[in-house]
């Protein structure tokens, strides 16, 4: 096969990263419904997650991609009112499962927000605070580990002369990177990304995007993104949202390309949302 | 009139009271503090910090009323200050929109208006009838009550301020409740709730009411919290009360010095405050 241009090896290498066969799914969401209150916010998901790739969830404001997301690492459970039904398989154990302690899953599957949220405190404790809530680890293994995930958030060389300043004095990009770090720190298989470039601007969207490409190496990778183009460049896989509804998912090249629903295809040419 | 020229009469007349007033109020407050300052910094010398309440004419300073005050607005913080912030704490990280919290609420708002004579009061009956007179725990004890609401409130206040997004940041790496409060929230929120406890101080420091049937007085000197404690309030009440010139020079001395220390209290809390935003 020859291919003139390089948008369509782009999009074939994405076919056949997404097409390989994977073993079971690491998230297997299986008839879930969540409700805020009386809201039905979900409405009977079925959505394999697949491991070490980057799975994109798309749709307009407000369609449950990020209350999704929120149940992953159980954050809903913060809030009185909010209520999930189903059942969420997480290598096989159910994440809903009242046995499963929170903090448990919390640090296997990490998150980071749509705004940067640097705790106030040295960009070294920012990292250290959350391996500590987890391990024991002497003052060695901690330098260790804090060099480990700041370059593997490649922020490493911004950061390794003033790891004992205060992270708030840092730039937006650069924050986020460390929020970044700090969740990759505690040794999570799965990184929630629930809009993570929004509130950067274009330079530093795009070291992100590189970072998310570099992660998917090690990591499961969830992301939900309202920049469509976002998703087209960084996902193996994306699903689209509408209404509490997963319309569709599928290898991102398809869904962008050639999707099979009329609503997926109103949405990404532009027609609302 | 035109509509326009109305308008603008209209808009002078309000400005030149509102300004009118407010130099009022300002002048009110200057004249007070001047005052202060003409009557009691003539009055304020080493005699002041380092003798004791002596008979008329002999002398006297205010070493064990400034003493007593330190001694009993110490051991009411001590006591005020963890109350103040756990309870603070649980309305802003529990309480909200509970029927506890919103009743925790109400109460502590009362409190913080309440006259503090009833505090007083309350605490007479409370600590001094049953263990059968005045003490400097008692005087402490009722300081303490004025403490608690100022801090669960301004706690509560400065707990709110920190983003909703830094505790579920927190929540994310899998911290339990109990270290994303202590050791975030907290930390976010330290400044402020510094200040409150500044301010406070500055409000407990210048009671008279909740003294006077607690901790009464000591023309002596003591250290005993068993024992009846003198208090700078108090040594202003009995001596601008007295017959006596140098007596009142003293409670002139002793209100230029609460006035400063207030003052004081005040102004490093804005800086408090100020260096957080």
């Amino acid at each position: 096969m020859n291919f003139t241009s390089d948008t369509s090896i782009d999009i074939a290498s994405a076919v056949n990263r997404a097409t390989a066969p994977t073993a079971e799914p690491k998230l297997k969401v299986e008839g879930l419904n969540f409700y805020y209150g009386e809201n039905h916010a979900l409405k009977n998901i079925h959505f394999d997650i697949p491991e070490k790739r980057v799975t994109a969830m798309i749709g307009p404001s407000g369609c449950g991609k990020s209350t999704l997301l929120r149940i992953f690492n159980r954050m809903y459970q913060l809030y009185p009112g909010q209520r999930a039904e189903g059942k969420i398989l997480f290598d096989g154990t159910d994440l809903l499962s009242k046995e499963l302690d929170s903090t448990v899953v919390r640090s296997r599957i990490g998150m980071v927000f749509q705004k940067p949220t640097p705790f106030p405190m040295s960009i070294y404790d920012n990292i250290a605070f959350g391996v500590k809530l987890h391990e024991k680890l002497n003052k060695a293994q901690m330098d260790e580990r804090v060099e480990w995930c700041l370059r593997k958030a490649a922020i490493w060389e911004e950061t390794k002369d003033r790891l004992h300043t205060s992270a708030l004095g840092m730039s937006g990009g650069q924050q986020q990177r460390l929020c970044i770090a700090r969740t990759i720190a505690v040794r999570p298989e799965v990184i929630l990304l629930d809009e993570p470039t929004s509130a950067l601007d274009p330079i530093s969207t795009s070291k992100i995007e590189d970072l998310i490409d570099e992660l998917k190496q090690e990591f499961t990778i969830v992301i939900v993104t309202h920049n469509m183009q976002q998703a087209a460049r960084c996902a193996d896989i994306t699903s689209f949202f509408y209404l509490g509804e997963m319309i569709e998912v599928g290898p991102s090249a398809e869904i962008f390309t050639n999707p099979r629903e009329a609503r997926t295809r109103d949405y990404i040419t532009g027609r609302f949302g | 009139m035109s509509s326009l020229a109305r308008r603008r009469a209209t808009d002078y007349t309000v400005k030149v009271i509102s300004v009118a007033f407010a130099a009022l109020a300002l002048l009110l407050l200057a004249w007070i503090l001047w005052t202060l300052v003409v009557r009691g910094l003539p009055a304020i010398g080493p005699h002041v910090f380092t003798r004791m309440t002596l008979p008329p004419g002999a002398g006297g300073g205010l070493l064990n009323a400034i003493v007593g005050s330190l001694i009993q607005i110490g051991i009411a913080l001590a006591i005020g200050t963890p109350i103040g912030l756990m309870c603070g704490t649980f309305l802003a990280e529990h309480g909200k929109n509970t029927q506890i919290g919103n009743a925790v609420r109400f109460v502590n708002d009362v409190l913080l208006s309440a006259p503090s004579i009833l505090i007083g009061l309350f605490v007479y009956q409370l600590l001094v009838m049953p263990f059968g007179g005045f003490s400097g725990w008692a005087g402490a004890a009722a300081l303490a009550v004025i403490i608690i609401p100022v801090v669960v409130r301004t706690t509560e206040d400065m707990l709110n301020l920190v983003p909703i997004g830094l505790r579920e940041a927190a929540f994310a790496l899998g911290a339990p409740q109990w270290k994303v409060v202590t050791l975030i929230t907290w930390r976010a929120a330290r400044a402020g709730i510094v200040t409150g406890v500044l301010l406070a101080i500055a409000r407990a420091a210048g009671e008279t009411a909740p003294l006077l049937f607690t901790s009464l007085g000591n023309n002596g000197w003591s250290l005993d919290m068993n024992a009846p404690m003198a208090s700078l309030p108090i040594a202003i009440y009995q001596y601008a009360a007295s017959p006596f010139e140098d007596w009142v020079a003293l409670a002139w001395a002793g209100a230029l010095l609460i006035t400063v220390g207030v003052l004081t209290l005040n102004i490093l809390s804005r800086l408090v405050l100020a260096k957080m935003k």
